[in-house]
């Protein structure tokens, strides 16, 4: 192994894990405000990636402007889902929203193929993102370099929210006593749905920097990078949003180097994903960030 | 907290079954509903379509069910009575193969079935149409397995032992000493045309240390970079990746974008403009092996056929796909065999797909061997230039 294998499978490493830490900041909040796995975020983060080929294909708007209008729709659509899936079961078993919310990801997927085909589409060219640059012997797309750039100024963003202002407050009690908070005069509707404008906006840009490197888009993209951040929620302790960030670093991480030094092992990346949940599900289920008692007796 | 964890846990893992056989939109819905009963009865004969519509090979298979509507706007009876085609999408799916199957061959009645597009899929219904005894003609599935000691099962195209040859030789002739191999687990075409192609480069090459790296991936990956990084340390000549059209293009895409510049060479699926949408200017000068090129029509059927598929198809697609005209060829010669059976019914169907002498399809003459394969030993390399897929050569292997 050279020096420069490694520092290129490092990078990639890293880019692929700030892509995943975007993605499972979504669930992160959305779990600590109603524990709720919300498993249409994947399917979300694949119509953002539609959004960008349509605002960007279709009606040839500039770049900059089409960010701004994915992260608008994208966030109106989380708000949608939330309203029409999950509103209505808030005082329902949990079991029941949970399988709303798989309802709501094959809603998601299955209007998606029947609106765009199950043919991939091409997701535009962004120079900005797309350049390739040299760095020493290595090789690195302005998307992969930015990434984790971007993913820490946004953590850092939300962070600020939940602990500086007063709806970050309002978030937080939520998240610590639904019933308490509601009788406090807290606008229980409001605070939801700000979670989920958070976690839809995220996932419009990671899917804008996941479709730059991944030009290829189709109904089922969401799937797998839905499940392996659910996966690095789950293993930076889900409800954490630091958490979050730090598991899809590692799972990312892990997975690049599985197949950097383990060659033969290239076809097992899914299946480690998924023994990490297990093994951390057995050993600390709380995962590495999360709070030791967070279930009210 | 533990619980609930658990609980989400096996919910995942049940999850994740589901997405597997993920239920995309049935497009594919049958059209004829209203006749239930027995084929011989009513006034048309059913041929069901068996093809991905949705899913990993949803692109292909559509360009092979463009070839076979035509196919059946071209010559709509048989016998006397018009030719319904049912069609059922398959979903790319394995589980969702055998239903389908057996919806056409129980519910609808079809009296043969043309499909499907990816080997996995029409192996996985190759035991419920060799038990319902009714006819498959196979347009584009190359995988050996299909028709293996199935005799209901038969075939348009050639058989992925000899593409991969033809790949491997063609490799060697551009002066490639060592080759990369990637292929998508559990998917039985990209593994067997993938062993294929080792097979034959190492017997090409006299050296069991030509090939540098075997990689693999699951369905639905889309980050290659670590593969490709450890693909690029190696250096090999040529990176050969049989794969789906939808995964195809980030492959080459993020091959490029590592600074690899090897030759890329991949199979017929390769042969879809999605690449080129997607892969855009790194889809430059990569190389696939297919079944058929229209600027050199091999018979008088295939002269008419480019002539008319090119109207029908005006704007939507730039070139034929070649499994259009496998589609197109799988149904003329299904027609023919019914009309010299003379009946409908499976086994005498069978027989005279058997007798099939010296058939003009539009991608050669057929005939098919014990096997049931078409004896084919021609292959059409084609490139990507100016993003449009040109040809290259046509290689002949004994």
């Amino acid at each position: 192994m050279t020096g420069q294998l490694f520092l290129q499978q490092l990078a990639n490493g890293i880019s692929l894990g700030s892509l995943y830490a975007l993605l499972a900041i979504g669930y992160t909040m959305v779990y600590g405000i109603l524990r709720l796995i919300n498993f249409a975020h994947g399917d979300i983060f694949m119509m953002a990636a539609y959004f960008m080929i349509f605002s960007i294909i279709t009606f040839k708007l500039p770049w900059f402007v089409a960010i701004i209008i994915v992260i608008t729709a994208t966030v109106a659509l989380g708000v949608l889902v939330e309203k029409t899936a999950y509103k209505p079961l808030r005082n329902a078993p949990r079991m029941s929203i949970m399988i709303s919310a798989i309802g709501a990801s094959f809603l998601l997927e299955n209007l998606a193929t029947y609106l765009f085909t199950g043919v991939p589409r091409g997701f535009p060219d962004i120079k900005v993102l797309t350049t390739t640059v040299k760095i020493g012997g290595l090789s690195l797309t302005i998307a992969t370099l930015i990434t984790p750039f971007v993913t820490l100024i946004l953590l850092y963003a939300v962070l600020f929210i939940t602990n500086k202002t007063k709806i970050g407050m309002a978030m937080r009690a939520v998240s610590k006593d639904f019933e308490t908070a509601k009788l406090m005069g807290i606008n229980i509707n409001k605070v939801i749905s700000s979670t989920f404008i958070i976690g839809s906006s995220l996932a419009a840009i990671g899917a804008i920097l996941w479709g730059s490197r991944y030009p290829s888009i189709m109904p089922l993209t969401g799937v797998m990078p839905g499940l392996k951040c659910f996966i690095a929620a789950v293993l930076g302790g889900i409800g954490n949003t630091a958490g979050a960030v730090l598991g899809g670093f590692i799972l990312g991480m892990a997975e690049i180097m599985l197949i950097t030094f383990l060659p033969a092992f290239t076809g097992y990346r899914d299946a480690m994903a998924f023994v990490i949940l297990i093994v951390v599900l057995l050993v600390k289920p709380t995962g590495l960030l999360g709070e030791k008692v967070t279930d009210k007796v | 907290m533990k619980r609930v964890l658990s609980l989400l846990l096996s919910l995942l893992m049940v999850l994740t079954l589901f997405t597997a056989c993920s239920p995309a939109a049935s497009n594919g819905e049958p059209e004829a509903e209203e006749e239930p009963g027995p084929a011989e009865d009513a006034d048309v004969i059913k041929i069901g379509v068996f093809e991905p519509l949705t899913g990993m090979n949803g692109g292909g298979g559509l360009q092979e069910l463009g070839g076979i509507e035509y196919a059946n706007k071209v010559y709509p009876e048989v016998l006397g009575k018009k030719i319904q085609l049912v069609v059922v999408d398959n979903k790319s799916d394995k589980g969702e193969a055998t239903t389908a199957v057996t919806r056409l061959i129980e519910k609808d009645k079809v009296v043969a079935i043309i499909g499907s597009y990816g080997s996995a899929v029409s192996i996985a219904a190759g035991d419920i149409i060799k038990n319902a005894q009714i006819p498959a003609m196979g347009a584009s599935c190359t995988n050996p397995m299909v028709t293996q000691g199935n005799e209901f099962y038969f075939r348009a195209c050639f058989l992925d032992p000899f593409q991969g040859k033809v790949m491997a030789t063609y490799a060697i002739e551009q002066g490639a000493k060592t080759a990369a191999v990637i292929m998508q687990n559990g998917d039985d075409y990209s593994v067997g045309l993938a062993n294929f192609f080792i097979d034959a480069f190492k017997n090409l090459t006299g050296d069991e240390n030509s090939i540098v790296d075997v990689s693999e991936f699951q369905l639905n990956e889309s980050d290659f970079n670590a593969i490709l990084t450890n693909i690029k340390a190696k250096n090999p000549d040529v990176i050969f990746a049989p794969s789906a059209a939808t995964t195809a293009p980030l492959i080459i895409k993020q091959a490029r974008d590592l600074g690899i510049d090897a030759l890329i060479m991949g199979g017929d699926t390769w042969e879809n403009p999605a690449i080129i949408d997607v892969a855009g200017e790194d889809a430059e000068g990569i190389v696939l092996s297919t079944f058929f090129d229209e600027n050199d029509p091999a018979t008088e059927e295939a002269q008419k056929f480019v002539e008319g598929y090119k109207k029908e198809l005006a704007g939507k697609e730039p070139i034929i796909p070649a499994v259009a005209a496998l589609g197109y060829d799988a149904y003329i010669l299904l027609r023919d065999a019914i009309e010299r059976a003379g009946s409908t019914d499976g086994v005498a169907i069978r027989d005279a797909l058997r007798e099939t002498k010296d058939f003009e399809g539009v991608t050669g003459i057929i005939n098919f061997t014990e096997e049931g394969d078409a004896d084919k030993n021609l292959a059409v390399i084609k490139t990507v230039k100016d993003g449009q897929f040109v040809f290259v050569d046509s290689v002949e292997v004994k």
